[in-house]
């Protein structure tokens, strides 16, 4: 087809501007990995050399005094996680039930899924604030339970949705099918749904948990912090994240260096979770082009 | 993506047929279940009503000693016991601001990256990238800040622009490394994940047969996007990018780690700040007064009326262009 | 965060899934087999935190008793001391006695320190910075913003200082090396008195606030020109450079041990502490001018009296054998009267269901 005369011109710079804003898009890309790749790289380069032996197994020496690790703030971590998760995934789980089963066209049903949108993105340290008025002044102490109810909280939100997100996914006809054959609703949420589902529950929560073992702020005034090992969830609890804070801000060079290992430790964590879940996901993902 | 069913769930109203079949038992197991589900919903609700409560009732002395001046109040001093939120206020309104100036561009340029530009073999790996930058902690961001990225605006950067531009309002004050600009431009590089990822989303939503009838009638890629994409998804983007302003104004240990911890409003990016979640990290465990404690608890509640209000009207403008994009489908 | 996921039947692999299965077992069997729990907590200041840490952890291998001392400011630790979620506050801002009665508290001293003021200028060693108490104001309050500065040149003839602009760091958090400092300045410059004042937390003119001791001198160390206060421990034990300071006697002063003594042994131990600057702007040709104790507070009713007697014995303990170390870590020991008058205390004012709990008969041995 012959172009009309003068357009050659202008196609041509068309065609230009369509290079540049492509080399434009693709540095923005570049420019957010470089990032990525910048601070992964530091924690790596800063964060192996401390990591040692001494580090998962000895307990903190004071200030000044070399050696010793952060073996009870590690444990400390997997401890309020996992009893974050015992609170926040049940609770999380029936309330994305309740969304995605009885709750698609009601007000409450409108409303729930609002606010857990909404509270996803909620500040963390404000959560860090209202457990410490509900759990640790009126007990007069700091402990390992209010830290754990401070993620969980965090963590909910999170998790009804990726729940509601995959029931809703469940095709009615299995619904049906199974209600047709005399099953109980409940049974078919549970055994039906649920199981179809597994997977990508399981998803959701680990994403859930990547999200708040990386959190610091909430913990800041709930579970404080201790240099000892401990079991009692009444009493504080040393965490990675708080301590990783406390050394970070500090002058002495070998707290500098632990945070650095406990910061690679922590993202490593975070990062494998988040990618296992996600790689795992896409694998079987369908529609996305 | 594939359309969830938008009918409802049979649920147990649609038994209704199947009654007079199924025992007692069955009965009483979908009531419980039922009355399960539905408790732990309103437990969610009861949650956030529970935050504001909380926060109103231990933030109440401040606000019945100061009222509303509470709002524009620039001091803070405890030795006088009178707390302002302005400092706060500005230093979380700014920063967040910055970096959203800063992120927008970027993450839209990722976005369209990703659902345009790439190649199928680089979406994956790329995509996964962007995710992986949402995924490191906040502290990490801040540690980074603080130790690596900090020093080097102190040593480059910003003599380099006290050089070239230090007569502008904006550059005055020792170049630190920490302050202001810093946070900001950590805060952008920490929300570009957050805002890229529902762009795309949103980019994704534009139906194809309008960008095939661009391209059919002779356009650029580029055309597409800035002609059909963009236009389509206007208010997607901008629901996108108060999705990262409310994320940003929430943000806690990467900005305290480099803002500086000042409580003062200066129009200088080279100047310490502080922001209400900095200000809440760095005091809270030590306010010696009730009323120190009250102020800050009050910071805390307009902290989180801000966040709600954003994340709230993001919700709304995603709500809208999914609405919209049914709605032309029809 | 959004999700787009699809129904996977198989999802999270299963080797992954019992792996991270195990590893919550063992984060739980391990903490619940783990040594008890620490007895006793306590908060407050940064000040003296190095100095508390180390004897915990010596008193620990000596004994057993795990005592966890959270350094979180001197207001942080009165506010949880009244909170009671700790056991015994740290501070050095002595509380007034009607305000001690009021609680219900005992207030007595542990340790002596200084604060210094820490620098970061490159090309200026350690010490031969002079400054002044008018000085050190003027920078706080902002007036005096670059190191070459006519002020500073002209106590400090002769030396070299580069055109670089001062970076005040100041502390972000309420302290009692705050307190300190700012009495010091007060005392020695009205108009600092007039316009900022004295306290744990002051409405600062200018700079950057660190959070601790620890985040003064970790922005000092980073950041070139600054300038800030903080306990002399960590000057010492982050190599920092500090200046000397002018003293009452007009002589100008490096920072050490030996001119914190001077204070420490020219102060009245047997006075009532009253508001706590009895050791600041003594006297004395090598006497360093911003010295201060370190006070801890504990309640006079404690309600339980194992706990009580432990804490008790472990701060024996660092009165006594613990002197060496404080020496150590460039702190100034109590002197005897001062630690008579302490146990005295414990045992007149401390009890558990109206029986004292530190009966001091003759020797502290045999306790456990």
């Amino acid at each position: 087809m012959s172009r009309p005369r003068g357009e050659g011109g202008r196609f041509l710079r068309r065609k230009f501007v369509n290079i540049a804003m492509l080399i434009l898009s693709g540095a923005s890309a570049i420019f957010g990995l470089f990032w990525l790749f910048w601070i992964l790289g530091t924690l790596v380069w800063r964060g192996v050399p401390a990591l040692n032996w001494a580090f998962f197994t000895q307990l903190p020496t004071p200030p000044g005094m070399a050696g010793g690790g952060l073996a009870n703030a590690i444990v400390g971590t997997l401890f309020i996680t996992l009893v974050a998760t015992v609170i926040g995934v049940p609770v999380g789980l029936l309330a994305g039930t309740y969304l995605a089963e009885f709750g698609r066209q009601t007000a409450l049903g409108r409303t729930v899924r609002f606010v857990a949108d909404v509270m996803t993105s909620a500040p963390s340290i404000v959560v860090g604030v209202f457990v410490y008025a509900i759990l640790v002044q009126p007990f007069h102490g700091f402990s390992g339970l209010a830290g754990a109810v401070a993620l969980a909280i965090i963590m909910i939100p999170v998790v009804v949705r990726t729940t509601e997100e995959m029931l809703k996914l469940v095709p009615n006809s299995l619904r049906e099918a199974a209600l047709a054959l005399g099953a109980p609703y409940w049974k078919v949420v549970m055994r039906v749904c649920y199981r179809r589902v597994f997977g990508g529950l399981t998803t959701g929560i680990l994403l859930a948990i990547a999200r708040v073992s990386g959190e610091t702020a909430p913990l800041l005034f709930t579970s404080l912090n201790s240099p000892y090992w401990s079991a009692d969830l009444t009493k504080p609890m040393g965490t990675l994240n708080v301590t990783l804070f406390n050394y970070a801000m500090s002058p002495y060079d070998d707290w500098r260096a632990k945070a650095w290992a406990a910061a690679l430790l922590i993202t490593m964590g975070v990062l494998c979770t988040t990618v296992v879940a996600r790689v795992v996901v896409s694998k079987t993902q369908i529609g996305r082009s | 993506m594939t359309s969830p069913d938008s009918r409802p769930a049979p649920g147990p109203e649609a038994e209704a047929g199947f009654r007079l079949r199924r025992g007692p038992q069955s009965q009483t197991g979908d009531k419980i279940f039922k009355g399960a589900t539905t408790f732990f919903a309103l437990v969610v609700l009861a949650l956030i009503a529970s935050i504001c409560v909380v926060l109103y009732v231990k933030g109440h002395l401040a606000v019945s000693t100061f009222g509303l001046k509470f709002l524009w109040n620039t001091a803070w001093d405890p030795v006088k016991e009178d707390f302002g939120a302005l400092p706060s206020i500005y230093g979380t309104v700014v920063s967040s601001l910055l970096a959203i100036l800063i992120a927008t561009p970027i993450s839209i340029g990722i976005a369209v990256f990703l659902t345009e530009m790439a190649p199928p073999w680089l979406k994956r790996p790329v995509g996964l990238g962007v995710e992986m930058l949402a995924a490191v902690p906040s502290i990490i961001y801040g540690m980074w800040g603080l130790f690596i990225f900090a020093p080097i605006m102190a040593r480059t950067v910003q003599p380099w622009l006290k050089a070239h531009l230090g007569a502008l309002p904006l550059f005055q004050g020792p170049p630190m490394g920490i302050g202001m600009m810093t946070a900001a431009i950590i805060l952008a590089i920490m929300i570009i994940p957050f805002i890229a990822s529902v762009a795309r989303d949103v980019f994704s939503l534009v139906p194809a047969m309008s960008k095939e009838s661009a391209y059919g009638l002779g356009a650029t890629t580029w055309e597409v996007i800035r002609g059909v994409v963009i236009p389509h998804t206007r208010s997607g983007l901008v629901g996108a990018i108060f999705l990262g302003l409310g994320r940003a104004l929430g943000e806690t240990m990467a900005v305290t780690f480099v803002i500086g911890n000042a409580h003062k409003i200066s129009p200088s990016l080279l100047s310490a700040s502080n922001t209400i979640a900095s200000t809440l990290a760095n005091e809270f465990s030590e306010a010696t007064t009730p009323i120190y404690t009250s102020s800050l608890i009050e910071l805390g509640l307009i902290l989180f009326l801000i966040t709600t209000t954003i994340l709230a009207l993001a919700k709304f403008m995603l709500w809208r262009i999914a609405a919209q994009v049914k709605g032309a489908d029809r | 965060m959004r999700f787009e996921l699809a129904g996977i039947s198989q999802g999270v692999p299963v080797s992954c899934r019992h792996a991270l299965i195990v590893l919550m077992a063992l984060a739980l069997g391990g903490q619940v087999w783990a040594a008890p729990p620490p007895s006793v907590h306590g908060g407050g200041a940064t000040f003296p935190f190095p100095l508390y840490a180390k004897w915990a952890y010596l008193y620990k291998a000596k004994t057993g008793l795990a005592l966890n001392y959270l350094s979180i400011g001197s207001g942080g630790g009165l506010e949880q001391l009244r909170a009671k979620t700790v056991d015994f506050g740290a501070s050095e801002f002595p509380l007034p006695d009607r305000q001690l009665e009021a609680q219900g508290l005992l207030q007595f001293p542990m340790v002596v320190g200084a604060v210094v003021v820490g620098m970061n200028l490159p090309g200026v060693p350690s010490g031969e910075l002079k400054l002044t108490a008018d000085v050190l104001a003027r920078i706080y309050l902002g007036e005096v913003t670059t190191w070459n500065d006519r002020m500073i040149r002209d106590i400090n003839p002769g030396l070299r200082l580069p055109d670089l602009p001062i970076t005040v760091i100041h502390r972000a958090d309420g302290s009692g090396t705050t307190w300190l400092f700012t009495q010091y300045l007060t005392r020695s410059y009205p108009a600092w008195g007039k316009t900022v004042g004295a306290g744990p937390s002051v409405s600062w003119p200018a700079g950057a606030g660190g959070k601790g001791n620890e985040g003064v001198a970790s922005y000092i160390k980073t950041i070139p020109g600054a300038l800030g206060y903080l306990e002399a421990t960590y000057a010492i034990q982050n190599t920092l450079a500090t200046a000397s300071l002018r003293n009452r006697d007009g002589q100008f002063v490096t920072p050490s041990p030996a001119a914190f003594e001077a204070a420490e042994k020219q102060a009245d131990w047997s006075a009532p502490v009253g508001d706590g600057t009895f050791l600041l702007d003594l006297p004395g040709p090598a006497t360093w001018p911003i010295v201060g104790a370190s006070y801890i507070l504990i309640y006079k009713n404690q309600p339980d009296a194992a706990k009580a007697k432990s804490l008790l014995d472990f701060l024996d303990w660092c009165l006594s054998e613990g002197r060496g170390v404080a020496k150590e870590l460039g702190y100034v020991p109590l002197p005897d009267g001062a630690v008579q008058r302490n146990r005295a205390a414990w045992t007149a004012t401390i009890k558990s269901g109206g029986n004292p709990v530190w009966p001091k008969v003759a020797n502290s041995e045999g306790k456990s």
